[in-house]
């Protein structure tokens, strides 16, 4: 199950783990990505706290943590090229993954078809 | 997100029709519309500037022909000198040169390129200061000059290695042209007036051209082999690798041209002892930083991370210093040069380059060695 958040953010429910990326309507309007940082393995996030940050060649923003939970996982592999984001945002380009109590947290967030008609 | 309102109130250039259909991202800049970047994207515009060719609109700023009324040129040169700090009068025919308008204080009012066509001065000003320095000219020089802006024309930078050859490919008679040359010349079969020039630290050339034949030489231009439409992003990274101020970013009214670094611009002739010192506004400041060295100075910062550090990142001696001793005013990361980049005022005893300091980013003070300009090595045809 994928959902959306309106930051822009992708969200992948297996168990109880989320992984967490950006969607290509994000990737497209940031433009070349050119510096990622990532959180730390074990760190307890609660929602809405800043976890990343995205520098592309235009501006920095930020991603927040969509809801409570510890970071289990996180690639590295965008931090040593981050360019990986704009080439596959919802599958090579992933950033972190995070282990969550509540999975009803998720039922918040918009489904695919919901997050089409919002970036429209 | 562009802003809505200020896009619709935005002035188009000659340029924006075809801008729309090389699907540009467009933005509002100075009160006009212009590609931020196209569907390639920053970096490999900003590559095409580097390794071939990229073509950029610049027709929003400001071109504008200084006549003498006297008949002799040598009045309008002379009474420009009046306004700005460099040396006009010695400005051979069909050069170009890089000027300042300075206030009474010495800070900087606007940055801009003049040329000498023989019988005019061609003056190309920054568009968000267009108006304020077309005005200043009127309202200082008219007793000696005339001001004509010329608001029907564009102006097209071709920038990069590939620039001569597709200019030449097009007719235009630039091959025997150096660095800072200005000439008359057909591209296309459009009368131009070319200087080899631009802001990018490439070989290349600005092409002040009329509006209504801007959209076909523009496109024969991108016919070219290796030329590429660039927007003001890749303009942006551009300009900063090759250590060029931008006016209102890293110089403005606050900044002398000696805190910035610009004593170049600042001919002997109009220094202490020149045979026209001084005799421009500021110039008891200006001239005495020339010779005691300013407090602070505008220089390049390195990170040592891959943070990029943008302004205003403050700037601080050391990792504990409570107080920053200055200010990036502008950072981005560099393409060609792989890695962030920044500019930044500091107190002159900071600001030998390797000198280690410290950027605020997002909480965390991140070390940068202070670096000479340009960050990319210039690649002008001297």
């Amino acid at each position: 199950m994928t959902k959306y958040t309106e930051e822009h953010e992708w969200l992948d429910l297996d168990g109880d783990i989320v992984t967490v990326g950006i969607t290509e309507h994000a990737a497209e309007q940031l433009g070349d990505i050119v510096f990622i940082e990532l959180p730390e393995i074990g760190d307890e996030v609660a929602a809405g706290a800043e976890v990343s940050t995205i520098e592309s060649v235009k501006a920095a923003s930020d991603i927040s943590a969509p809801i409570d939970g510890e970071i289990v996982e996180v690639n590295d592999k965008i931090v040593e090229n981050p360019a990986l984001v704009n080439e596959d945002p919802t599958g090579a380009g992933w950033f972190f993954r995070m282990k969550i109590a509540d999975a009803g947290a998720l039922d918040e967030f918009m489904d695919e078809d919901e997050y089409k008609a919002f970036i429209e | 997100m562009p802003d809505d309102h200020a896009m619709d109130e935005a002035q188009r250039t000659p340029l924006f029709a075809l801008h729309e259909s090389l699907k540009a991202r467009m933005a509002p800049f100075a009160g006009w519309a212009l590609p931020i970047q196209y569907p390639s994207g920053i970096l490999r515009e900003h590559a095409a500037a580097r390794e071939a060719a990229a073509l950029f609109d610049v027709s929003h700023m400001g071109q504008a022909f200084l006549r003498p009324k006297s008949g002799k040129l040598k009045g309008a040169m002379l009474a420009l000198e009046t306004l700005a700090p460099v040396s006009v009068a010695g400005l051979a025919e069909g050069r170009q040169r890089y000027g300042l308008f300075t206030s009474p204080e010495g800070g900087i009012l606007d940055d801009f390129m003049f040329a000498n066509l023989g019988d005019a001065l061609f003056i190309v000003v920054n568009a968000a200061r267009r108006e304020h320095d077309f005005g200043h000219l009127r309202a200082h020089l008219s007793d000696a000059c005339e001001l004509e802006e010329l608001t029907d024309r564009a102006l097209i930078a071709l920038q990069g290695p590939k620039a001569e050859a597709a200019m030449m490919a097009l007719g235009a008679r630039v091959g025997e042209m150096r660095f800072m040359d200005v000439a008359e010349t057909a591209l296309a079969g459009v009368p131009c007036l070319v200087s080899r020039s631009g802001y990018t630290g490439e070989d290349g050339f600005e092409i002040s051209l009329p509006a209504d034949r801007a959209e076909g030489v523009a496109e024969a231009l991108l016919e070219q082999p290796g030329v590429a439409p660039a927007g003001l992003g890749a303009r942006d990274s551009l300009r900063l690798e090759a250590g060029l101020c931008l006016y209102g970013s890293d110089i403005d009214e606050t900044t002398s041209p000696v805190e910035a670094g610009l004593p170049w611009a600042i001919q002997k002739i109009r220094r202490r002892g020149g045979a026209r010192e001084g005799g421009f506004p500021g110039a008891e400041r200006i001239l005495e930083e020339l010779e005691s060295g300013p407090a602070r100075l505008r220089v390049g910062l390195l990170p040592e991370g891959r943070a990029p550090m943008r302004a205003p990142t403050p700037v601080f001696a050391s990792e504990d210093a409570a107080e920053p001793i200055g200010t990036v005013v502008s950072g981005a990361f560099g393409p060609t040069l792989g890695g962030p980049m920044a500019m930044a005022y500091v107190p002159t005893d900071h600001a030998t380059p390797g000198t280690r300091l410290y950027g605020e980013v997002r909480g965390k003070r991140l070390p940068a060695q202070v670096a000479s300009l340009p960050f990319v090595p210039h690649q002008y045809k001297r």
